[in-house]
Parts: structure tokens; sequence; C-alpha cells
């Protein structure tokens, strides 16, 4: 035998053991020794086929802003107070910037360096206003603004990392993308509107006295005295699980937050034997606490999530210690998300879905069916047609047909690509497109033949022939194959690694295997007549 | 075994004129639907909306789907039948509502009560925001314009310019009427349509390059002869390669729109209309618009 054409069996053979490692995993995973599953993955089934929810939120991150902006406008607020300096109003106008409307300039220079020692990044304006005030703007910078936008969905991409490590997804993905969106991904979720609404609750806990001398009635017709608003106290009837809503009035300005919060964890109150979810302040949220319950006793206090009022309990007494509980007829689920949510953090921002595809299990598992089944089909097909056309050399193609598959499947499994509805049909079609590279050959071949020449001649310029038109052939499409990579998305991104995959397989087994099988049948032979 | 004999001399290239009011009635056809019916029938992916796969527990029609979600503020639902049985239906809303508690949710509801608990399966929610529609679609036509860009430039590389302009006229032919095809019979352009368009760029070209493969080696063997005959005797000397390959893509491409589900049939049938005419373009298009595009130099050096 020949040194090239020993050398070239070796690499087949070592090309088809390498395959047989890599796809094991994913035939019979249970059956293998650990060694062999740690070194070698079973191909990745996409959220399409193996059922799952993918999921693109975008971060409102202008919220973020004006959320930064009220923040900076309650501590000036306070700050002005205690220097005593005399203002008519503070305000946020136009999303990005802090008004403060004094009366004279004197005042006005005071606000100035009150502002630029304690806030040195805001760029300030002076202006007349109307009736004669001046009007002091602070305006956050456009880099100061880039940098809250960029914050905020940092943040919010950790906590909903915190919240979907807490509610317990295998191998979740969690992605930054363009444009303030988060790319999330959870393989196999089984209750996707659970998922949804543990994700993307923004989990703003806020804490409000109630004001006992409004009407809520008059609040609803739209009469609210300034510095009060109306919310909605959330309430289930237990026995029919229907929500109503009742009107309450409370004070504008919150007297403590959820960030102050250590832990939060599910209890049952064994008297109505329903659960509620209690809370930990740290140490600054246990002393505010215990200030604000010691100097309210009698009042009530709502407890306020993402605008809703869960309750609104009397203070009874002083609550030193730091701990306190939030009930509001929960089933048990409910409470657990609530806690889950108040452990891992609020959002930054609020966010909205962009996009969401969910696949049922049974739908995925349908479609793997239908794949398989297709590409089967599809074989059979084209194996069927080359052995009646092509003859032996037919079943040349077919053994070449056959690794192609095999190989595809190991490089899926080697790169961690990972496979898609898409995917599949990449793979039925590469076995259409896979014999072309054959048949070009066996043409050429064909043609020699007529022309009298031997067999091993005619293999030989066949094959040599048939060698640029087949690369030039098949460049086309893999050119049109990366290009989708580059641009495509979830699952049309698993069509194009097929094709890339299969074509590249294909015109290995095409080109190098089958003619190693053409050699090795030739070898020490005497054939005139090629079977083609 | 020989579909085509070896001697086999068809003139494909005198029946040019024929081929040219073929392929410009398909054209004509399609785009008068495409007029007809106001642009593309964008799906969901392109167009936003929220697309609800339900299964029933027993046979339904739609009519009956329509009624008990007429309670909700869904705008017109369009309610078909997926696959052959009865018993699974896609709802198609043209709303896409960014809200946490989505419009699948309200939707099982509202068939819950007509169908009673336990007896509706959601197998598949798609909700795309307008947002996100907006995107995909540039991201598809940018796939599309930078495919062929890098093809023109592949094929004048490796070829000549005036390869290359053929070969682009036949894909803008090929994906012209598969766009067509998809009008005609109410088909919903989706994301994998744009990778199947891709695929039949990428096919029919595959298919073009091998007969200017041929022609480019006997342009060199018979320079006595004329250019139209050396593509003709190209053409029929690759056509036994031609038809075999064809046949082949063609088989599993239809076993893919026979066996392979709902979710994936739109895709084999651009599949099926693009190799179709793929491989009809790379003898009736690109070769004849090299002709063309050759006695139009030979004119202007004479």
């Amino acid at each position: 035998m020949s040194n090239s054409l020993k050398f070239r069996s070796v690499v087949v053979l070592l090309c088809l053991l390498l395959s047989f490692f890599a796809i094991a995993p994913t035939l019979m995973r249970d059956s293998l020794p650990q060694w062999w599953n740690d070194s070698f993955s079973p191909i990745q089934l996409g959220l399409d086929l193996q059922g799952g929810m993918h999921l693109v939120l975008g971060v409102d991150v202008d919220k973020a802003v004006e959320s930064r902006i009220d923040t900076i406008i309650d501590q000036t607020e306070t700050e002005l107070r205690e220097k005593d300096i005399i203002f008519k109003r503070l305000e946020r106008r136009q999303g990005d910037r802090l008004v403060v409307l004094v009366y004279d300039d004197e005042e006005g220079a005071k606000v100035d360096t009150l502002m630029s020692d304690g806030y040195p990044s805001l760029e300030a304006e002076t202006f007349t206003g109307a009736g004669g005030y001046i009007e002091k703007h602070f305006r956050l910078s456009d880099s100061e603004i880039e940098n809250i936008k960029d914050y905020a969905v940092r943040q919010a991409l950790e906590t909903m990392r915190n919240r979907i490590d807490q509610f317990g997804v295998s191998e979740p993905t969690l992605q930054r993308q363009s444009g303030n969106r988060i790319l999330i991904q959870l393989p196999g979720v089984e209750d996707p509107d659970r998922a949804i609404a543990l994700l993307g609750k923004t989990a703003r806990l806020e804490f409000k006295m109630v004001d006992e001398t409004a009407n809520p009635q008059d609040a609803v017709a739209g009469k609210l005295t300034p510095g009060t608003q109306l919310l909605y106290e959330r309430n289930v009837n237990k026995a029919t699980g229907a929500e109503t809503e009742t009107p309450l009035v409370v004070v504008d300005k919150t007297v403590l937050t959820g960030d102050l919060l250590s832990d939060a964890n599910v209890r049952i109150d064994t008297r109505f034997n329903e659960p509620y979810v209690s809370i930990e302040f740290n140490a600054v949220g246990a002393k505010r606490f215990d200030q604000i319950t010691a100097s309210n006793v009698g009042k009530r206090m709502a407890i306020v999530l993402d605008d809703t009022i869960y309750s609104a309990p009397v203070i009874r007494e002083r609550i030193a210690g730091g701990s306190a509980q939030i009930s509001g007829s929960f089933t048990s689920q409910e409470a657990t998300d609530l806690a889950i949510i108040l452990r891992a953090g609020s959002l930054p921002a609020p966010v909205r879905i962009m996009e969401n595809r969910t696949v049922g299990p049974s739908l995925g598992h349908d479609s793997i069916a239908k794949g398989i089944k297709s590409i089967w089909v599809g074989a059979l097909l084209v194996v069927l047609a080359m052995v009646v056309y092509y003859q032996l050399s037919g079943i040349v193609a077919v053994v070449a047909l056959t690794l192609n598959i095999l190989f595809i499947s190991a490089m899926l499994s080697l790169f961690g690509a990972t496979l898609t509805l898409p995917g599949l049909a990449g793979v039925v079609l590469t076995i259409g497109m896979a014999v072309d590279a054959n048949v070009l050959i066996f043409e050429r071949i064909r043609e020699e033949v007529r022309l009298g020449r031997a067999a091993k001649l005619a293999l030989e310029s066949g094959y040599s022939k048939a060698f640029m038109t087949i690369i030039d052939a098949n460049m086309t499409t893999l050119l049109a194959a990366l290009v989708l990579f580059q641009f495509g998305t979830g699952p049309v991104r698993g069509f194009a690694v097929t094709l890339s995959i299969g074509i590249i397989a294909s015109l290995f087994t095409a080109i190098f295997v089958s003619r190693v099988i053409f050699d090795l049948f030739l070898k020490g032979r005497e054939v005139k007549r090629l079977s083609i | 075994m020989q579909l085509i004999k070896p001697d086999i001399n068809i003139d494909f290239v005198g029946k040019r004129q024929i081929a040219l009011i073929v392929s410009l009635a398909l054209i004509l056809v399609g785009f008068a639907s495409l007029l007809l019916n106001g642009g593309p029938n964008y799906g969901i992916d392109f167009a936003g909306g929220t697309l609800v796969q339900v299964k029933f527990e027993k046979t339904t029609d739609a009519a009956t789907i329509k009624e008990s979600l007429a309670g909700l503020e869904l705008g017109s639902p369009v309610v078909q039948s997926f696959g052959d049985n009865q018993n699974e239906f896609l709802i198609r809303v043209e709303q896409a509502s960014g809200e946490l508690k989505g419009l699948s949710v309200q939707i099982q509801n509202a068939l819950e009560q007509t169908y009673e608990k336990g007896h509706v399966e959601i197998r598949r929610v798609e909700m795309v925001g307008p947002q996100v529609g907006k995107d995909l679609r540039n991201k598809g036509l940018k796939a599309l314009f930078y495919a062929m860009l890098g093809l023109l430039v592949y094929i004048s590389w490796r070829f000549e310019f005036r390869f290359a302009i053929g070969a682009i006229v036949a894909l803008f032919h090929d994906v012209m009427i598969t766009l067509g095809a998809f009008s005609l019979f109410g088909k919903e352009i989706d994301l994998p349509i744009i990778a199947a368009f891709l695929a039949i760029i990428g096919y029919s070209l595959n298919d073009t390059i091998i007969v200017y493969d041929r022609i480019r080696e006997n342009s060199g063997k018979h320079n006595k002869e004329s250019f139209p005959f050396v593509v003709n005797r190209s053409i029929n000397e690759t056509l036994s390669r031609t038809l075999l390959t064809s046949g082949t893509t063609l088989l599993v491409v239809l076993a893919l729109f026979v066996l392979g589900g709902g979710v994936i049939h739109n895709f084999a049938f651009a599949m099926l209309v693009g190799v179709l005419v793929g491989t009809y373009s790379s003898i009736f298009v690109a070769s004849p618009v090299l002709i063309f595009w050759q006695q139009k130099l030979d004119k202007k050096s004479a």
C-alpha cells in the first residue's frame, strides 16, 4: 500500500473515532463512564426544540434618570430647609433637570453654592422666570446621564440574575444587548408567566403614611391636597379568588424604602393559616423604622409595592429590632415569589417585554421527532437515487453521505453549537446538497471513461478536474451561510451553523473520504471498467 | 443508469426569448399579487404582534375560538388551523403588549371559559414588539444585501465581472419569484424565510457556477466557435449533473415539506420554490444574461 493512501486512511479512521466519541454522549449518556461524559458534551438543543423561553426585556432607562433627579430633589429640599434658604418651589422638569425657584439673587447665590458643593456634576443655568422669580436650573451632564443609564441596565441584569438563581432554572442565559435590552433564555421553564412576573417586577418597596384626614372618595373624583397621592389597596376574596381594589390616600413622601432590607422570608400565619412575608431591615433601616413607628403610633402605614398597597396596618406600638411583615392575602406561591424578589432587590427602572418566544416542551418534542423523520426519509430517498443512478460508485457516495451526517453531528457537539429547528432543516438540506460534490466528480469520471481512459486514470482526472468547481460552488453557499450567521438571531442562526458545518463536512467526505474508498478498492486490482 | 445521453444537444440558448417571457410572466404575476395585497405578507417577526399556538383536547373550529375570544379587545384576531388535525390552532393578534401580564394569559383564560380548564394547552407563544420587529426587518434586509454583495465580489474575483452580473440577475430573479409565490399562496414571511432566501441564493448560485465553470473551461477549448455556441454546449454538458443534484435536493426538501411539521412548513415551501426556480434560472437566466452582456461588449468594441 502506498504511503499516501495509508496516511489518508488513518486520517479517515481518526476522524471516525473522534466522531464516535463526540456523539456517544448525545445518544446514550447514561450508559457511559464518567470521564467520557466529562470530556464530551451532548449536542445542545435550542429553545425551540427542548422548550423554554426567550425573552428580550427593555429597561426604561429614562425612568432611572428621572428617579435619580427625584432623589437629588429629596435631599436638596432637606438641605435647603436645614440651611434656612428661602425658596418657593423645587421640581423636576423634562426628565433630566431640577429647578429651584427663588425670590431674589441673594438666595439664588446660596442655592448655587449649595448645589456646586453637593453635586459638582450638575450643570447650572439661571433664568428669570414668569412672575419675577429666578429659576435655578440644574441639569445632569450628558456623560452623567449615560452613566446612570448604563448603570441601570447593569443593575437590572444583576438583579434579574439574582432572582433567576433563587427561582431555580437550570442553565439560564442572561445577556446585555445594545439599546438597553436584556436577553434572557430560560430552557425548560415550566411556568412562563410566573417567570415573567418574577423577572419583570420592578419590586420598588416603599413605606408611606396614610393621610387619615383625606377622603379617598374625593381623591378618586380628582380632589387631592398637595403632597398626597392616591393609591389602591389590593384585596383578594379568599372564597372566589377575585381581586378588588380600595382607594387610599397616602402622604407623598416615602418614609422608608426596600433598599434597606437585609432579608425576606415566607412565614405562615398560624391563626388564619395564611402565608405572609417577613422582612428584616439592616442596621440603618432598623433604626429608621424604630423612629418612624415611635412617632406614628396609632396611625396607619401603607406598605406599597410598585404603587400598589399590599396592606396598611395600624402601628400599635414602637417597633424596635427591625423586622416587619407584609401580609396581603397571598397564595403561597405569590408569597414565595415576593420573598425572592425582595431578597434579590428591586430593579432600578421598570422594564417592558420587547420580545417573548415561548415553546412548550411537547411542541419541542414534536418538532424533533418530525425533523428526524424528515432527515431519515430524505436521506433514504437520496440513497436510492444515488445507488440506482451510479450503481457501485453510488454506494461510495452513500457511505460518504452517512459519514457526512456523522461528522455534522460530531462537529455540532465538539463546537458546542446549538441545534435548532431551522438547524435540523439545514441538516436535511445539506443531505440533498452534499451528494452534489460526488455527482460532479462522478459525472467527470463518466466523461473521462467515455474518452476511453482506464479506471484509475479516469478516477484521477475526474477528481482533479472537479475539485476547483466544487470549491467554487460550495464557497457561495458557505458565504451566504456566514452572512446569515452574522445577521441572524436565535433559531435562524442555528440554520447558518448547520449549513456551514454541513458544507465543510460534505467537502471533506465527498472529496477526501470517497477518494480513499475508491483507492482502497482499486488497490492492487486491475479494474478495467468502473461501476459508475 | 443515464437519464441524459452524453451527446445530448438541446438548443437552450435559442429558446432564451421564450425563457425571458416565462420569467417576466412569473415575476409579473408575483408582483401583481404583491401589489394587490399591499406589499409582502409579513409574519409577526417583522410586523410585530402576538402569535399563540393552542392545542385543544377535542376538535373544534376557528369560528368557536373567535367567539370565545370576542370578550377580549384583540382587534381582529386571525385564527388558523395548524397541521392536519382540527384540534390545533394558531391565533395571531396584531397587538404586542409589553405588559408583564401578557396577551397569552388573557387568551388562555378566555379559552378555558369555553373549553374547560385543562383542556387547553398553550404550546407556543411568540410576541414581538414593534421595535424588535423593525430591527429584525432591518437585519434581514441587511443580510440579503451583504450576501449579494459578497457573492458579487467572490464571483468577480473567481470569474469575471460579466459572470457576476449574470449570476446576480439570476439571484434577483429567484428571490422575486419566490417572494411572489409567497404572496400568491398567502404565506407569511418570517425570520426563517429570510434564512430560506439566503439558502436559495447560495443554492442557485451553486448551480450557476457549475455552468459558468464549464463555460470558462470550454471557452479555452473551442475558441473558434461563437460564444452562444460555447454557452449552449456547456449547459448541455452539465445538464446531467444539474438535474441529478436538483433532483436529490428536491427530494429532501419535499420530505421536509411533507413531514417536517407546521413550524417549518413555510420554510420548506420557500426552499421548494427556490430550488425549482434556481435550477431553471441557472440555465435560462444566468447564461443568457452572460451572452447578452458579451454581445453588448462586442458591439462596443466593433
